[in-house]
């Protein structure tokens, strides 16, 4: 039937009726290396087939050869949008593992850079998921915010992105006057621009039609595949690792926990904005109970175990058992303890867990990550089953996908 | 060990016998052992008993330890309840030369994609998976990276060209 020599067509091609479109792995709307193959009849996707593993760098091999401390900056490049929730949890792993007990202090003040993360990661997604239905302004300007969150990072490590902050036990230094000052200015300004940046959406008729009822799931189905965080929320269950099995002190605040009901776009994005209040809330709390330490303890800012925190320069200089501990610290030359733990964190996108077995070595035998976005992906085939193309890739980014934490 | 815990060990020895044992609670969390033909049906009666309600898979991964002979690999799961916020985990060891185990996919839909990367990193052969292909490396790769007898490389050697890898030479 068809004669035409110049033009080879794959065998079958005509006679199928439906498109095959390659979304990624460098599309400006998966923001992020991961590739989607959908096939399309017409604008609806009739199936969708997820491919990943572009970045994988294999952090779980990597981690084998190296002592605790020198696996924080792997962790850092995970949910890159929130590196110090996952630095911290890696720390608190290392810190069950070994059995240390952490100061209140540093608690709150892993609190409020735990939170600040939260916010920053969740200002991020929701923000995107605005620009891919058409509003750049609200994304622009949140970005002025981030970079005070990030600006605070700086003052606490000296680095923003990637932070690698803290060490097991606590901080390498205490917060300066300049990190609290920058902490005030951003608890005074930024409720001012979420409630601005909410206006802009919420209620705004062309985002809601174009959230509402798109890529929604069932609270059953999410539970089933392993949803955790604001996207098991949004479709109803108020699962958080933060009230469950509270670390850091979490049983010290006052806080809730915002559910949607219909899983869909729409109550994604607002069980976000609403965690971002509570964790305005939550690092108001804990700036107070910080500020009312008093004495010796107003000064405290790691837990004193000197076999994993690093001495004072000052000391490593003059003193000869600093000196020791130092060189042994950084050679990796202290063997943990035997055991096998896992512990998980409310990371900004769900439950990030460290599964660590240690059998007596200098590094972990096995480290594995559960990482949340990994396993929520697999339910986008089935999310976007039957939708507008142009909802699909919505519902991508209001999933928060960051491909770092998915090919670890 | 806590009250739930010694509830739950009670009602997996009644029902499977010395199937299940090296019953050991570490960190708070009740861990034990099974065989690798159990491993479904434990998992499926952890998830109806209407008191244990293991309804949620947090984790899938594996383990590989080169001198145990005929149990090599064990594949570790990780459970939770959420209701009562109880955690187990659950291991099953396997010979390396047979690593096959029955699939969890049919009683969770993330047990897929875990699967999919136990499989991709240790060769472990899901029995009745639906998609079992490598997801993280690329498809043409003949090995399994995460045993141990592929160890990463030497970080002292001298035999490669370290300008072709931005180090060394003339800058």
């Amino acid at each position: 039937m068809l004669n035409n020599k110049h033009i080879n067509l794959p065998e079958g091609s005509i006679e199928k009726k439906t498109t095959t479109l390659n979304l990624g792995p460098t599309h400006p709307a998966t923001h992020g290396v991961f590739q989607n193959i959908v096939e399309l009849d017409g604008e609806r996707i009739v199936s969708a087939e997820q491919t990943i593993g572009y970045i994988h760098r294999a952090f779980e091999k990597i981690a084998e050869r190296r002592p605790l401390y020198q696996i924080t900056p792997l962790t850092d490049r995970l949910n890159y949008c929130s590196a110090p929730i996952n630095n911290m949890g890696w720390h608190m792993t290392c810190e069950k593992l070994l059995r240390i007990t952490i100061p209140k202090r540093v608690d709150y003040l892993r609190v409020i850079i735990m939170e600040l993360a939260r916010i920053s990661d969740h200002l991020i997604c929701n923000s995107i998921v605005g620009v891919d239905t058409g509003a750049y302004t609200g994304f622009l300007y949140v970005m002025q915010y981030r970079e005070l969150i990030y600006e605070i990072y700086e003052e606490v490590c000296g680095s923003r992105l990637t932070t690698n902050m803290g060490r097991i036990g606590g901080f390498e230094r205490d917060f300066t006057n300049a990190a609290f000052q920058k902490l005030e200015m951003f608890l005074k300004e930024y409720p001012k621009v979420l409630k601005e940046f909410e206006n802009l959406f919420q209620r705004n008729r062309i985002f809601m039609e174009r959230t509402m009822g798109t890529g929604a799931i069932s609270a059953e189905r999410a539970l089933n595949y392993g949803f955790t965080g604001p996207n098991l929320r949004a479709a109803g269950v108020d699962y958080d690792v933060r009230i469950h099995t509270p670390y850091r002190s979490y049983e010290d605040f006052e806080f809730t926990i915002p559910v949607g009901t219909t899983g869909d776009n729409y109550d994604r994005w607002l069980v976000r904005s609403q965690e971002m209040w509570q964790s305005i809330n939550i690092i108001e709390q804990a700036y107070k109970k910080v500020q009312a330490f008093t004495g010796a303890e107003a000064g405290v800012f790691h837990a004193d175990i000197p076999e994993y925190y690093l001495p004072e320069k000052k000391e490593v200089y003059n003193k000869m058992e600093a000196l020791i501990w130092h060189f042994k610290i950084i050679m990796g030359e202290i063997d943990i303890p035997l055991g096998e733990v896992y512990h998980s964190v409310e990371g900004a996108n769900g439950e990030l867990g460290f599964y660590l077995i240690s059998d007596g070595g200098r590094t972990p035998y096995r480290l594995h990550f559960r990482r949340p976005c990994f396993i929520y992906y697999q339910a986008y085939a089935e999310l976007t089953k039957g939708a507008i193309l142009s909802d699909a890739i919505v519902t991508m980014s209001s999933l928060n996908l960051i491909a770092g934490e998915m090919d670890a | 060990m806590s009250p739930k815990n010694d509830i739950i060990k009670q009602k997996l020895q009644e029902k499977f016998g010395d199937q299940v044992c090296d019953f050991q609670e570490t960190y708070g969390i009740l861990s034990f052992e099974t065989d690798k033909e159990l491993n479904l049906k434990l998992i499926q009666f952890l998830y109806d008993d209407a008191e244990l309600q293991f309804k949620f898979l947090t984790d899938l991964c594996a383990v590989h330890y080169p001198d145990q002979a005929e149990r090599e690999l064990a594949i570790v799961y990780h459970l939770h309840n959420l209701v009562e916020n109880i955690r187990i985990r659950v291991k099953v060891y396997i010979n390396i030369n047979h690593p096959n185990i029955y699939t969890a996919t049919k009683l969770f839909e993330a047990a897929n994609w875990m699967e999919r990367e136990t499989h991709d990193f240790y060769g472990i052969n899901f029995i009745g998976h639906p998609n079992l292909k490598r997801i993280l490396n690329v498809e043409e790769m003949d090995y399994f990276p995460m045993r141990k007898n592929y160890p990463l490389e030497d970080q002292t050697r001298i035999d490669k060209d370290d300008e072709m890898f931005g180090r060394g030479g003339n800058f």
